[in-house]
């Protein structure tokens, strides 16, 4: 059973079609990217996915809840990690841990906040508030907190960035561990190279319709490109 | 275009949200139509009043007397006899008047033996606002009126009489009845000074509370737009109610922490500006509120502070940022000023109809009523207000919780296309 499956998805605003029918499955440990240039559908895709948006057609399956109807169910079991997120700025990062972590199973809580904290590596900035973080420690500690609660389904927009090249790094090897231990990972992202490196699948989305689907390397023989971009290039823009 | 004119064009355009607008708008119309409803108490104050006269002295002052109270106050009800008082009070309930008069068989005679004459006055009060006693302000310049007229024929007549009586030659033995109680020996204008005192402070608690809780609920949607934590937030496993109530609970704490430290000073401030000329309190009269009336009026504070903060949480929705939820907690600052004026100014039970129906469905205006009514046992109001504030609160909540639920929240859609074109959309 896929631990996504998204049917003929339909997302409007008003009279506009921000996803035109699209869909896609994602097996159980798998990274699946989502991948498109600026207004193609994805952080849509993401949103409704992530139990935030309702759809206007077709259908959504989450690890066996239809969205429509157990979106509460499946809170449980995702994590959102949105591409401008913040923190709330008052606490502290130890504290903005503890407070996600007290939704979950108050006997996992601590041990979540604890994961958070190693996630994030803020060392003794942990204990600071968020206000004074940093752009890039304020992406960390996100990251933290999107992957402490072991999330069945971890769903990144974008998740390095605005991080330097070390931190970027860092945090990928962390998504791709994450997945290691059977957690489903969907992502957008603008950086092939990180699309590349991440992701098992990944579909190719422009104008709220997937455009190309497949396996990276599989793509690249496909149209014969050197790299992802070459493929993203060739079906969007070609 | 120079710089100062691009300036310009991006803040008006920037301004020009219906954020902005609809709230004035609709406080604008608010007082308009508030303005046309005082406007008719206030030509009904002062027309001239309707009263009923019973005159016992035929002689020359008694007819002094009555003459002037024919002449400026609209008669009604008239007698020859103290027998009648109730026959009058009686009438001039049914005809809407204020007083009845009552000039006894010896006026004349004490105020040419330099005793007071006396006119016996029973009042019909029937509101404490200051508006509701203008009537009776109104009929002290009628009593003065016949005091100089009885001066003049003293004075003609040269009699000689001591100089500080002539200025003074009669007194005012007053009864007032109010909310079916008697209360013997005080104007209406004192009750109304005795019982606005009294209910003074609610009214500012809760004025207080609900636009210092208010503004901190509309505040916190704001941040958890502009922060970007709301999405988050709803993403994580948490019931909708849950969010909408923790808030509301949160702010009601802090607005009642803020209001009673606020309150301690205004303790103060009051304590300086008390001072009575009757020296009577309600207490005499047996209009104390019981340790019950108070959980009633505690019970209608708690639940009109739950529904204007689902009211405030509801606007917050609305809030893109800091700055609009500025803008934003204006109307309700001004729901929770109007029933407080209106409680000042007028009784309920006076109010034109469309005012009180106004007056009713503001949530903040039952605990502001809620200690008047409960002096005079007037449980009806008081339980019919929770009722309807408790329905309230639920419905908006409920409103609230569907506003979770749907896009609106994230995506703020708007079914002005106008507006549409103004802004880009990013997905």
């Amino acid at each position: 059973m896929p631990a996504v499956e998204v049917k003929n998805l339909v997302k409007k605003y008003g009279s506009m079609d921000a996803v035109k029918g699209i869909s896609f499955s994602i097996n159980e440990g798998e990274i699946f990217g989502l991948i498109g240039p600026n207004g193609a559908g994805k952080t849509t895709t993401l949103r409704v996915l992530s139990t935030l948006l309702t759809i206007n057609g077709g259908s959504v399956t989450i690890l066996g809840h239809d969205l429509s109807k157990h979106a509460t169910e499946i809170r449980k079991l995702i994590s959102y990690l949105p591409e401008d997120a913040g923190a709330y700025k008052n606490l502290s990062g130890k504290a903005y841990l503890q407070f996600i972590a007290n939704f979950f199973d108050s006997k996992e809580a601590q041990a979540m906040v604890n994961k958070g904290i190693e996630i994030t590596d803020l060392g003794v900035r942990i204990n600071d508030r968020v206000d004074t973080y940093s752009k890039g420690m304020m992406r960390r500690l996100l990251v933290g907190r999107a992957l402490m609660t072991n999330p069945k389904l971890a769903i990144l927009d974008e998740p390095t960035s605005g991080l330097d090249v070390i931190n970027a790094q860092e945090i990928r090897r962390l998504i791709k561990s994450t997945a290691q231990t059977g957690t489903t990972v969907l992502l957008s992202s603008h950086n092939m190279l990180e699309v590349e490196y991440l992701c098992d699948r990944i579909a190719l989305i422009s104008e709220g319709k997937i455009v190309e689907e497949g396996k990276p390397k599989t793509l690249m023989e496909k149209y014969k490109a050197r790299n992802i971009e070459e493929v993203f290039i060739r079906t969007v823009h070609e | 275009m120079s710089g100062l004119g691009n300036i310009t064009r991006k803040e008006i355009r920037e301004l020009l949200t219906p954020a902005t607008f609809v709230p004035i708008i609709l406080v604008a119309l608010i007082f308009g139509a508030m303005g046309n409803s005082m406007q008719g108490i206030q030509q009904q104050a002062t027309t001239p009043p309707i009263i009923g006269v019973i005159v016992e002295d035929n002689n020359t002052l008694g007819s002094v007397a009555s003459s002037i109270l024919h002449s400026q106050a609209k008669v009604v009800f008239n007698s020859t006899s103290s027998n009648d008082i109730e026959v009058g009070l009686s009438e001039l309930r049914k005809k809407d008047g204020i007083a009845l008069i009552v000039i006894p068989y010896n006026f004349t005679d004490r105020i040419r033996s330099e005793h007071p004459g006396n006119i016996k006055i029973y009042w019909i009060m029937k509101g404490a606002g200051l508006l509701d006693t203008i009537s009776s302000s109104f009929f002290n310049a009628i009593i003065a009126n016949i005091n100089t007229n009885i001066a003049k024929r003293l004075i003609s007549e040269n009699t000689s009489v001591n100089t500080s009586f002539i200025l003074s030659p009669t007194q005012r033995i007053e009864t007032t009845s109010f909310k079916n109680l008697e209360f013997p020996g005080i104007s209406p204008d004192a009750i109304s000074s005795m019982l606005s005192s009294q209910s003074l402070l609610i009214p500012i608690i809760m004025m207080m509370i609900i636009i210092m809780a208010g503004s901190i609920v509309i505040t916190s949607m704001a941040l958890e737009k502009e922060n970007k934590t709301l999405e988050t937030l709803l993403t994580l496993p948490v019931k909708r109610t849950s969010i909408v109530a923790g808030k509301i609970i949160a702010a009601a704490a802090i607005g009642l922490l803020l209001a009673i430290i606020y309150m301690v000073g205004m303790q103060y401030y009051f304590a300086g500006f008390q001072f009575s000329t009757t020296a009577v309190s309600l207490a005499t009269y047996g209009l104390v509120l019981t340790s019950t009336d108070f959980i009633w009026i505690g019970l209608s504070l708690f639940f009109a502070l739950i529904a204007g903060l689902a009211l405030c949480m509801l606007l917050g929705t609305f809030a893109k940022n800091y700055k609009s939820a500025q803008t934003l907690t204006f109307p309700i600052t001004m729901l929770a000023m109007i029933p407080m004026f209106i409680t000042m100014f007028a009784d309920f039970d006076t109010l034109p109809l469309a005012l009180k129906i106004f007056t009713f469905a503001i949530p903040f205006s039952h605990p502001m009523m809620a200690s008047r009514a409960l002096l005079f046992k007037d449980y009806v109001l008081v339980t019919g207000g929770i009722v309807y504030v408790i329905i309230f609160a639920l419905v908006t909540i409920s409103i609230v919780v569907w506003v979770f639920k749907t896009d609106r929240l994230l995506v703020g859609t708007t079914k002005f296309k106008w507006i549409k074109g103004l802004k880009r959309r990013r997905f």
